[in-house]
């Protein structure tokens, strides 16, 4: 009987000792994040180490744009952001179908990053100053786009003017509506903004003719126009009232995984100048380049030792998505898929583009 | 029980130890609970602060005063992108406050009228008023909100091709344009006396009332207030020169039409969903109360020769009220909640503002804390006020 009396008592001091050790535990914990045994800087390899454990690579992407993150007939989602991400897969897992794409809205794409949702963003992301300061960090840019009108060619717009008092509908949460703004403050212009937060909406209603101009990325209104009933009754203007560079971006904080992602896009674009394509990587092995070699992982240390990866990583992502080249082309090629979009400002450097990348060496 | 000092609980009392004594054992219990609940809050807390300095987040509130930069579509006030994150969300604040403040009287409007017609003898309008609150009451408010707006609002014809209804008003794709009366300069009269005269009508009525109320006197309180309504404003009318209201038409300019009262389709869609989904549920409450009412009650009260008007005014309704008026909060409530769905149409509402700010400025914790508080706010203000009236209406018991 005694026994049993003291049960409330026990029970409370092992509470009351439980509430204390919780209380007192938070702060050690945050002590321990600083102190690493090793010299490693802080944040390092908690990302790779996740991605290992869980054997994908998280990607916040998009399902719904043409060329960039879409699904094809068979529900496979494809793109270039897309690919990108595979090929972080394929050098870090060895497998480029260990994704997992997180189809996310463009408002969504800075707290996802923000608080490491993702192991990286591949969602056509325009890189800006203070989206590098808020969300995390950039890697290279992939893409160089800029912001564009899609009107009727029946309205008889040309030129900003024309503009004037019109209906815009734009994305919202985007560096586009932001530009959309200082556009028509700049010509001292009157507009109408109709703003909503799925792309698919936005294009919805312009095509229903809620709006009389649209306005985003160039290569994002010439993916939807393929996909309105009449392609031929929209034409795109020709000015670009923005830079839009669009860049993958991974979380802050993990400089090894930083420096992992940015290693891989490099890989893709070396490639490119080197001449090693999805179809003669094999044969490329035993190239008479000592550079094709090294990046191909046959010769000399490109970084994998101190990044925790083998040596054939980047080879490996190379041969699951192809070089720069042949990842625009297979979408937005001469014989894209999604559609044609001339390369321009995305051609190598060697080729009178900006598409530039550090040597692997 | 001799002892009723402060210890009173650690004394033996007739020979049961403190540990056996039931109160001794519920305040432990008490303690214990407490003690969990703000250890949990605590760790919530410090996790939180924690995760946020790992993450390097700021969670200043300095960015409020910093230039949003971002449009607003249909902003109500005078809005520009260079106005702060801050007036933005005021902007915001407004529209949410707006859409569900029509919304609420509008719902209540529909909601007693669907509810009487659901109680109607006549078969058709009671199958009607049925299959009204079903359809609504059974498909999600967002579906309902996708097809007010893109299938119906969104396929008007352009803008150049305008329906033209009586007014004129003008229905497009590009909302609804109507014919509204504006205050010209010299207007300044008619809106003191208008203004004036709801306050004496007012005070007529309830002065008036009381006395008939209390005295049994025909003080013919209706028709006083009403005439007083009537008469002030046709005096201010008249003195304060030739018309001091002009209509104002819209007229089709460029690519919209300018001038006169526009609804964006964005908003009438919002409206539309909110006030006919939340009516079929008004409906249901009404019904409802009306039916708590004792049939014996009507019974009674057609026996002493009241009209069916007296029987339904003076009788049913202040009774059902009691009934009506507590769900009636939380539907109120629900539609000023729902009013968030509005996101996903492009009326952009209080959360819509906030979480293109949260994109724009990157400070996703601030700013979901303030969409919280001022949802919390407006709530709890809504239920506080209909509270006090409902504590009104409720029975005195003497």
């Amino acid at each position: 009987m005694k026994q049993k009396a003291l049960l409330p008592l026990v029970v409370f001091t092992i509470f009351a000792l439980l509430v204390t050790a919780c209380g007192g535990a938070a702060t050690p914990t945050a002590e321990e994040e600083v102190v690493e045994p090793m010299p490693a800087p802080s944040g390092s390899g908690e990302i790779i180490n996740r991605v290992i454990e869980r054997g994908k690579v998280v990607c916040g992407g998009r399902t719904d744009l043409l060329g960039f993150g879409y699904l094809n007939e068979a529900g496979r989602n494809i793109g270039f952001d897309i690919d990108l991400c595979r090929a972080v897969a394929a050098a870090v897992l060895g497998d480029a179908e260990a994704i997992e794409v997180f189809a996310i809205t463009a408002a969504d794409r800075g707290p996802v990053l923000q608080t490491a949702e993702v192991d990286m963003l591949s969602r056509n992301v325009t890189w800006t100053s203070s989206r590098d300061a808020q969300w995390g960090n950039f890697t290279i840019i992939m893409f160089y786009d800029g912001q564009g009108y899609m009107v009727r060619r029946d309205s008889g717009i040309e030129t900003q003017e024309d503009m004037d008092g019109a209906s815009v509908c734009v994305t919202s949460g985007t560096t586009t509506e932001k530009n959309l703004a200082d556009d028509f403050r700049n010509h001292g212009l009157e507009f109408e903004a109709v703003i909503f937060e799925d792309t698919a909406s936005v294009y919805n209603a312009y095509e229903e003719g809620r709006c009389d101009v649209t306005t985003s990325d160039k290569s994002q209104l010439a993916a939807v126009r393929e996909g309105f009933e009449n392609p031929g009754d929209h034409a795109i203007l020709g000015m670009t009232i923005s830079k839009e560079p669009l860049t993958p971006a991974v979380p802050h904080g993990d400089d090894q995984w930083f420096d992992i992602v940015k290693i891989v896009m490099y890989a893709l674009i070396n490639a490119e100048e080197m001449g090693v394509t999805q179809a003669n990587i094999d044969q490329m092995k035993t190239s008479g380049d000592v550079g094709v070699r090294r990046l191909l992982g046959q010769e000399g240390d490109w970084g994998y030792t101190d990044l925790g990866l083998d040596s054939e990583a980047l080879y490996r992502a190379i041969k699951a998505v192809g070089n720069y080249g042949e990842v625009y082309d297979r979408y937005m090629g001469p014989l894209g898929i999604s559609f044609t979009l001339p390369r321009e400002l995305n051609n190598l450097w060697s080729n009178r583009g900006l598409i530039y990348a550090p040597p692997v060496k | 029980m001799t002892s009723k000092g402060p210890l009173s609980i650690f004394t033996r009392r007739g020979g049961i130890p403190f540990w056996r004594d039931e109160r001794v054992l519920q305040a432990i219990a008490q303690i214990i609970s407490a003690f969990v609940v703000i250890g949990l809050i605590i760790w919530v807390i410090v996790n939180f602060f924690n995760a946020a300095r790992g993450r390097g987040l700021n969670l200043g509130f300095g960015f409020l005063q910093e230039p949003a930069e971002f449009p607003i579509s249909d902003p109500i006030l005078p809005f520009d992108p260079s106005r702060s994150f801050g007036y933005a969300f005021l902007v915001g604040v407004v529209k949410t406050l707006l859409v569900s403040g029509i919304g609420v009287v509008l719902a209540t409007i529909l909601g007693i009228i669907v509810g009487l017609a659901r109680l109607s003898t006549n078969w058709l309008l009671n199958k009607i008023a049925l299959a009204y609150i079903e359809i609504h009451r059974n498909i999600p408010l967002l579906v309902l909100l996708f097809l007010w707006y893109f299938p119906v609002f969104n396929s008007l014809p352009p803008v150049k091709d305008s329906i033209v209804l009586p007014g004129p008003t003008y229905l497009s794709a590009r909302g609804l344009y109507i014919t509204w009366p504006r205050l010209q300069p010299g207007a300044g009269i008619l809106v003191i006396s208008i203004a004036l005269a709801i306050v004496l009508a007012l005070v007529a009525f309830i002065l008036l009332r009381r006395r008939r109320l209390v005295t049994g006197q025909q003080t013919y309180y209706v028709g006083v207030s009403l005439a007083i309504l009537l008469i002030l404003p046709t005096v201010g009318w008249l003195l304060s020169g030739d018309s001091p209201i002009r209509m104002d038409t819209p007229v089709l300019d460029g690519f919209n039409f300018t001038g006169g009262m526009r609804l964006t389709p964005e908003f009438v869609a919002l409206l539309v969903g909110l006030v006919t989904y939340t009516a079929a549920f008004i409906a249901e409450v009404v019904r409802a109360g009306i039916q708590s009412v004792h049939v014996g009650q009507v019974e009674a009260a057609k026996s002493v020769g009241l009209s069916n008007f007296q029987v339904t005014g003076l009788v049913i309704f202040p009774q059902a009220l009691r009934v009506i008026i507590p769900p009636l909060i939380s539907q109120y409530l629900n539609l000023t909640k729902n009013s968030s769905l509005a996101l996903l149409i492009g009326y952009q509402d209080l959360f819509g503002v906030g979480k293109i700010a949260i994109n724009q400025a990157g400070r996703a914790v601030q700013v979901f804390f303030m969409v919280m508080a001022t949802y919390l706010t407006i709530s709890l203000i809504t239920s506080l006020v209909m509270n006090i009236y409902n504590r009104r209406i409720q029975l005195v018991e003497r």
